[in-house]
């Protein structure tokens, strides 16, 4: 057995990723975890999940990207739970880009852990068996008569004890087992405690984590470059002079995205970027205004435009047929939502001839290596790629395009034999687009006696995602939802206008607007049936035979205490989504001041399955809340003439300390197995604030941000009949 | 021209222009990278440094400004505040993406060493310079907190 037989699927030499690796199993897994030391610089050499030293030590190498979520800790926890080691002698490390040792590296859809729990968990439980077979054979008893605890393998029969370290040898000449036997949850000692830490706490506490932004090199220069202020817009035709003048400029050259200033200094390139004189061509520019797209969307809505909608969720006899009776209409607007993370784009490169190294907090590493491959015109093998942890993503590093660091990748490619940093300022990073789609719902519902929705129409604008496939990101969060469950005919449509403003994943994706459409809709309609808003869920949820939701509304209620009374004022409102397999549900205790909501307190409830870091579920669920808030109440990114208006904090605010709410996380006890935690958080704030707001004067909202102070407030179309 | 710039108890001699940002003479001449770009205009806090103890954003103030100040940066902020609000901020799991929290750090301490006992409303006051994407606001308020209460019992 080798380790090479891990790849099943092929290897990214010429550019074939074959999907479909699996390092799952354990026979796989374990059997190289024992071989090599620290020594060895190829990391795939001790074997891609797990590496016990001489010292003791456990190091987990972490296949998937650390941009805030805690994910580290959570992937170790796995593996020191299975291979019962001492906790505070397991560290974590960044696995490098490599398809061969660990597969397709993706960290996305909040996936990490769901996709990592039997790999880890089988490579801790295959390494504990080899201990324990190791053990048994030198002390010359029965492997069912050892004991793991803390990293100490013992006999308590014959008193004899040994430490991984002891056996470490020995443990290595044993074969792993091909199916080694999993705990039981109700046997876990450190998955689902609050053991569970981060392990980058302090060296985040002390400045001395590296980021992108931080990489030196020796004889590094580095680029700003000056992009079209347009989305479609190219370079007509550009005068470099002033920009050469500028002390520590090298170099000015025109590239694909635009004209890179190339400098000794990150200030020299920004300066040198100031003095360009540049003449873009605007003829396939996007040039509209943000209110014209809007009565754009709205006019597709209305089916008066000339694009072929497709199909979602839809179901029963004739779905298409005319509503009558008691018919409620809604209709909802949505902005673009630019990422923001606290460390903008930024790359590090260098290309000497084939070769091409990169440093990036890239999170879709392996598609960014083909892509930088294709850039530099080499083969993925001859990519190699350091990742590095991001100062924040929400999505931003995790495009199809890999935009920012194909565009480094052009830039060394052109100096050549030198590593170059490319920086993006706030402005660069926000008018760059790969924003949270706009978007535009328009709904009917026709009511049945029983008060609950007989029939239900949604007419959904929203530019695509993804270049191919259906446009299913637009509407996941409505395709599946179980207020379907009482109609019997759902007629979704889903329009996807093209045109070059490029959107990409928000934290969240498609239920960062779908959770509003349907959680907002679902208050107003328990209003209109003078039912309690939480009491009408539950019923809808109990036709649905919807479980999960029927379990988290029931401990939200419990923990929000629903229906007590508040100080006048005040008021709660609740909202319960489904993102990437988890449940989550918040409760929002609400006020206005002058029309501005106030959130004071948040009590969230989540079933995740088996929760394996409580208190980093609880950390992302906190991160969810005001990521999500800060885009309720502020976020949006609008155009005039085509230009982003929103280009920094100052134009584009976000939630800041004096706004945070409270915010509480209960979770289910579940014996599921785990989903994630990234995203999941986001999408139920915004429509559990604006149903308090409903509580509060009787008006629904009609279209995001809270506080618009654009165009978006202006919507024309009538929300409610 | 040359300038003479005390950062962290060391005088430096940086040949820059003098209305380059505090900011880029730390990461990229003096390579004290943990002093973070994030907005460029004093808007979020990522680059905030001590200048004669007080928290100041760095990528706005010019060199030939701070070379008259004494420049303390996340790299050796020191003393009793800044090893209690560092314990508390590792008990607490505080950071997630972590990129802003060196300037959120230089806050805080600032912070206790003025008020040995902040309210929840002196802790908006002095932190809400800072952004946070990650939002971990609520436990840098309570960890400030945790520091405080430290630091009185152990005076």
């Amino acid at each position: 057995m080798t380790r090479r037989r891990m790849i099943l699927g092929g290897s990214l030499i010429g550019g074939a990723l074959i999907v479909g690796y699996t390092a799952t199993h354990p026979m796989q897994v374990a059997g190289a975890i024992l071989q090599g030391g620290g020594s060895d610089p190829e990391p795939s050499a001790f074997g891609p999940f797990v590496r016990i030293g001489s010292d003791g030590w456990v190091t987990v190498v972490n296949k998937q990207q650390e941009m805030g979520q805690g994910i580290h800790a959570g992937i170790a926890a796995m593996v020191a739970e299975e291979l019962d080691a001492d906790w505070d002698r397991v560290r974590v490390i960044e696995a490098r880009n490599n398809f061969r040792a660990y597969g397709l590296q993706m960290t996305a859809g909040s996936n990490a852990i769901a996709s990592n729990w039997d790999a880890m968990r089988n490579a801790g439980a295959a390494a504990r068996a080899m201990f324990v077979a190791a053990a048994a054979h030198r002390w010359n008893v029965s492997r069912q008569s050892i004991e793991v605890r803390d990293g100490v393998v013992s006999h308590p029969g014959s008193n004899q004890s040994a430490t991984f370290a002891d056996l470490l040898e020995d443990a290595s000449r044993q074969t792993p087992p091909q199916s080694p036997t999993l705990k039981q949850p109700k046997d876990y000692r450190l998955i689902g405690t609050d053991r569970v830490h981060r392990k980058d706490s302090l060296a985040k506490s002390t400045g001395a984590v590296i980021y992108t932004q931080d990489i030196q090199r020796p004889d590094m220069l580095v680029a700003m470059v000056a992009h079209s202020p347009r989305f479609g817009g190219t370079l007509a035709r550009f005068d470099a002079s002033d920009a050469l003048k500028v002390k520590d400029v090298v170099d000015v050259f025109a590239i694909e995205t635009g004209v890179a200033v190339v400098a000794k200094t990150t200030f020299a390139a920004r300066r040198g970027r100031d003095a360009l004189r540049i003449e873009w061509n605007d003829s396939e520019a996007e040039m509209r205004s943000t209110p014209e797209l809007i009565e754009y969307y709205h006019q597709i809505a209305a089916g008066r435009g000339d694009l072929e909608p497709g199909d979602f969720g839809t179901k029963g006899e004739n779905p298409e047929a005319p509503f009558d009776g008691d018919v409620v209409e809604f209709a909802f607007d949505f902005p673009y939502l630019a990422h923001a993370p606290m460390e903008t784009l930024d790359c590090v490169a260098q290309v000497d001839g084939w070769n091409v190294s990169i440093t990036s907090g890239a999170h879709l590493a392996t598609l960014d290596q083909v892509m930088a491959a294709i850039a530099a015109r080499t083969i993925p093998g001859k990519v190699d790629l350091e990742v590095v942890p991001a100062g924040g993503s929400f999505g931003r590093r995790g495009i199809m395009s890999s935009d920012y660091l194909v565009e480094c990748v052009r830039l060394a490619k052109r100096i050549q034999g030198r590593p170059i940093k490319l920086i993006w300022s706030r402005e660069d990073e926000m008018m760059s687009g790969y924003y949270r789609p706009m978007s535009h719902h328009r709904v009917w519902v026709q009511m049945g006696a029983d008060t609950f929705p007989a029939r239900w129409r949604v007419h959904s604008v929203c530019q695509a995602l993804t270049p191919i496939g259906p446009n299913f990101q637009a509407t996941e969060g409505i395709t599946n939802s179980p207020y379907f469950s009482t109609a019997s005919t759902v007629d979704g449509k889903i329009f996807s206008p093209s045109f070059p403003v490029v959107v990409g994943f928000w934290r969240s994706v498609g239920a960062s607007h779908t959770a509003f459409v349907m959680e907002h809709i679902i208050d107003q309609l328990a209003r209109r049936a003078d039912r309690d808003p939480a009491a009408y869920r539950r019923t809808l949820y109990e036709k649905a035979g919807d479980t999960r939701r029927i379990g988290v509304l029931d401990e939200l209620c419990h923990k929000a205490d629903w229906g007590s009374p508040l100080q006048p004022g005040w008021a709660r409102g609740l909202a319960i989504a489904e993102a990437f397999g988890t449940v989550v549900g918040q409760v929002a205790e609400v006020r206005l001041v002058d029309g501005r909501p106030i959130v004071r307190r948040v009590v969230a409830v989540v079933d995740c399955g088996i929760a394996v870091a409580p208190d980093q579920i609880a950390a992302q669920m906190e991160s969810g809340v005001g990521f999500g808030l800060s885009a309720a109440l502020y976020g949006a990114v609008t155009l005039k003439d085509g230009i982003v208006q929103e280009t920094n904090f100052d134009s584009h605010p976000v939630l800041r300390m004096n706004e945070m709410p409270a915010v509480e996380t209960h979770i289910i006890k579940s014996i599921r197995r785990p989903t994630g935690m990234g995203e999941p958080g986001v999408p139920p704030i915004a429509p559990a604030v604006a149903n308090a707001m409903l509580a509060l004067t009787g008006s629904p909202t009609k279209s995001l941000p809270f506080l618009s102070g654009n165009a978006l407030g202006n919507s024309d179309i009538s929300a409610q009949s | 021209m040359s300038y003479a710039i005390s950062v962290n108890g060391q005088i430096h001699h940086v040949e820059d222009d003098g209305q380059t940002p505090l900011l880029w003479v730390l990461r990229d001449t003096l390579k004290l990278t943990g002093t973070k770009y994030g907005c460029g205009v004093a808007q979020c806090g990522a680059c905030t440094v001590h200048v004669d103890g007080t928290p100041m954003r760095s990528c706005t103030l010019p060199l030939e400004v701070a070379s008259s100040a004494r420049i303390t940066t996340i790299e050796s902020v020191e003393g009793v505040e800044a090893q209690a609000i560092r314990d508390a901020w590792v008990a607490r799991d505080v950071p997630q993406c972590g990129f802003c929290q060196s300037g959120q750090i230089m806050s805080a301490v600032a912070l206790l060493r003025t008020l040995k006992t902040p309210t929840d409303r002196d802790i908006d006051v002095a932190m809400s310079g800072n952004i946070c994407r990650c939002a971990t606001y609520n436990r840098i308020r309570a960890a400030i907190h945790d520091a405080a209460a430290q630091l009185g019992a152990a005076r």
